[in-house]
């Protein structure tokens, strides 16, 4: 635990620390609206976003890469909604579609364009490659944390994330009456004037933001995970929000911190000398603790099934006690 | 522009001929299952199968790269992928049965873990050090470029039986997804008949994962299906023409493709049938965005003549541009507004409509709103003859007494 994990470790960390909460927080309303996989088609169209930035402005400049994203994230959205009313197509097709076309076209798109002198390549979308942000100028080690200049070098994900997640929670906090009557009754929320639309469209927009600053730390595929399993593992221990919440929170540190560990080192304690992908280490960590939940989760039969449950125990009793 | 052509007449070389064809086969009992899956409402359980592929391809991978020292078999590998989906769908199942989750939820999180899982054993072959290693990279946006011979035949063989598998099991699949209740009395198991679905669906995804690459394969089973739903109203149309649209785009995106290097095959065939969706979109007669323009405005004009023909018939001066325009298009005035004989005629016509439209409204409020375009249509045509009799008798009891 010094300059080493300072060094190599801290900051991708922190910084997968810091994706899993912001997507976990707002994946519970997700999974809750049933709409879990709007996470899927958001962090797909991704690419297309980057490529077409870098085409339109020759850079590969993080502002410009996080504006294309956060554009072609709405424009998905704004285009699901088009096929599903105007073509009447249910919703999960209709997401399909759009999201697959527009991947399709951001292949393609990358593979027309000279990208080659630059980092932009489909895998990096896919996965990104946490291990790679490294703090060079933490070498003092723990002391650099308090050196200005050492922190002015930290990798400029870090604090992308930092202010994308303290948006998230004060998108929470501020919009969090219209969000939870919206999500639990949207004809109510629209009759006391709680205005469930615009609300669902800022809690995509927000998701898009989330899924946008994640992507380039970890690829696409962690940020998926992290909208639905954590949410989806909480809401299996609580019937309550709040807690659900909390558990959310806790799961995905956990996954966060259990995932970067076991790539890190994991293959090391098994006598291999290499490292395997992190983020992909971080979503099976939270697949794993999504089984558990499901395997062993107070709350996971909820109130049909436990009820259907209970049913056929006292069925089982009353036919013992009768023979 | 020719190498295109070329390779459209299947003249571009026997191996990218059996591609071509193998992705047309491929589209389309892609379409055809995918019609099947979309009428069940669980398009979207094709993302979590493909998806769910990559750790059974990996691990294929590396076993065949331990016992061989070359992991690029296929038919291992198509085994792995079908063994670790099938797993996939099984949780998918298993968490929306036993569970509080819903489908979504159990979808999205099988297709992440399962893929993440899947790019930690990527990063494990790429420290293997062994041969044949850009093989498995193709799976993840398909390529047909540098595609084997005997790849090229076991994809078309594979696509055609469950082409052929389809075919057999199309009437209970047709009858699972409208009713299953009535399925089930007919003596159909609906979770064999479901099992047998996915496992059609699990077969097109493995094999199309050469081909499309398993994050576009899942394209190839909703956007045709969705195409065709477009043009007919009718199961068994509806999936040979998500059959044809899937062959369609597999055949013309595999022979874009292969016209030049830089279009991946994955890409192009999805773009492909992107473009048949948006022309559908717009152009369909039925439910497309021209027709639903045309109803609209055909709408417009009915509303705007039965106004100016009430206000015809109240002696009223017609001021509105529109309704001007229709009512001297229909003959019923002249240029200078004043009404024509006919157009006296109809005016009359359209003052009883109205008045046994309402007393049809007042009567039976009920069955009024049921009805969809109330008032407008000739209420001769919307009501059984006998309720029209009896309103116009209540309308002028004098006529009635007379008759």
């Amino acid at each position: 635990m010094g300059i080493d994990f300072v060094v190599l470790s801290l900051v991708p960390l922190a910084i997968g620390i810091l994706v899993c909460v912001s997507c976990a927080l707002l994946g519970n309303f997700l999974v809750l609206r049933r709409q879990s996989l709007i996470g899927d088609a958001v962090s797909h169209v991704v690419l297309p976003g980057i490529v077409g930035a870098f085409i339109f402005t020759g850079t590969v400049a993080a502002g410009a890469m996080l504006l294309g994203a956060g554009i072609a994230a709405v424009l998905a959205v704004l285009l699901i909604e088009v096929v599903r009313r105007v073509g009447r197509v249910e919703p999960g097709a209709a997401m399909g579609v759009v999201f697959t076309t527009l991947f399709a076209a951001g292949v393609l798109l990358l593979e027309q364009s000279d990208t080659s002198s630059v980092h932009l390549d489909v895998e990096h979308a896919l996965y990104g490659n946490l291990e790679s942000l490294i703090w060079l100028a933490g070498g003092a080690g723990w002391p650099a944390l308090l050196d200005p200049a050492a922190l002015a070098a930290l990798p400029p994900q870090l604090p992308r994330l930092a202010l994308v997640t303290l948006a998230v929670v004060v998108f929470l906090l501020v919009f969090w009456k219209e969000l939870v009557i919206g999500t639990f009754d949207a004809t109510f929320a629209q009759s006391v004037g709680a205005r469930p639309g615009p609300v669902g469209f800022a809690l995509i927009v927000m998701v898009a933001v989330a899924a946008v600053a994640a992507f380039d730390a970890v690829g696409s595929i962690i940020v998926i995970a992290m909208f639905i399993c954590p949410p989806a593992a909480a809401r299996l221990m609580t019937d309550r929000l709040v807690p659900q919440l909390a558990w959310s929170v806790v799961f995905a540190v956990v996954s966060a911190i259990a995932g970067y560990v076991l790539a890190g080192y994991g293959p090391l304690w098994l006598g291999a000398a290499y490292s395997v992908s992190a983020a992909g280490m971080i979503a099976t960590v939270a697949g794993l603790i999504l089984a558990l939940a499901c395997l062993a989760g107070p709350r996971r039969f909820g109130t049909r099934l436990a009820a259907r449950r209970r049913r056929q125990v006292l069925q089982s009793q009353s036919s013992i006690s009768n023979s | 522009m020719t190498a295109f052509l070329t390779a459209l007449a299947l003249g571009a070389g026997y191996n990218t001929a059996l591609v071509t064809i193998g992705a047309a086969i491929l589209g389309g009992s892609a379409g055809a299952i995918g019609t099947f899956v979309l009428l069940r409402k669980r398009s979207l359980v094709s993302d979590a199968v493909s998806h769910g592929t990559l750790p059974g391809l990996a691990l294929a991978f590396i076993l065949m790269a331990l016992l061989t020292g070359d992991g690029r078999n296929i038919v291992a590998l198509m085994v792995g992928a079908a063994f670790s989906a099938g797993l996939g769908l099984f949780c998918v199942e298993w968490i929306t049965r036993r569970t509080r989750l819903t489908e979504d939820a159990a979808i999205g999180a099988v297709l992440s873990v399962f893929f993440g899982f899947g790019i930690v054993l990527l990063t494990v072959i790429q420290s293997l050090q062994t041969g044949g290693q850009a093989g498995i990279a193709g799976y993840l946006l398909g390529s047909t470029a540098g595609m084997l011979r005997s790849e090229a035949e076991t994809i078309a063989v594979a696509a055609l039986a469950t082409g052929a598998a389809i075919f057999v099991l199309r009437r209970p699949f047709t009858l699972v997804c409208f009713d299953e209740g009535y399925a089930a009395t007919r003596g159909i198991d609906v979770r064999l008949t479901d099992l047998a679905m996915m496992g059609v669906l699990l077969a097109v995804t493995v094999i199309g994962l050469k081909v499309a690459g398993l994050v576009l394969i899942v394209a190839l089973t909703i956007i045709p299906p969705v195409t065709a739903r477009f043009w007919t109203d009718r199961p068994e149309r509806m999936v040979l023409i998500a059959a044809a649209f899937g062959a369609a785009a597999g055949y013309v995106g595999a022979a874009i493709s292969a016209s030049d290097r830089g279009l991946p095959t994955g890409a192009v065939i999805v773009l492909t049938a992107a473009a048949f969706f948006t022309l559908s979109l717009v152009l369909s007669p039925v439910r497309g965005l021209m027709s639903g323009l045309a109803t609209r405005l055909r709408f417009r004009r009915r509303v705007h003549e039965r106004q100016g023909l009430l206000a015809l018939a109240r002696g009223e001066a017609i001021y509105d541009p529109l309704t001007i325009k229709v009512l001297r298009r229909a003959g019923h005035i002249r240029a200078d507004g004043v009404a024509t004989l006919e157009g006296r005629a109809a005016a009359a016509a359209a003052v009883r409509e109205e008045a046994l439209w309402g007393l049809y409204r007042r009567l039976h409020p009920d069955e009024a709103a049921a009805l969809d375009h109330q008032g407008l249509a000739p209420i001769a045509k919307a009501l059984p003859p006998d309720v029209v009799a009896d309103l116009a008798a209540r309308l002028d009891p004098a006529g009635a007494g007379a008759r």
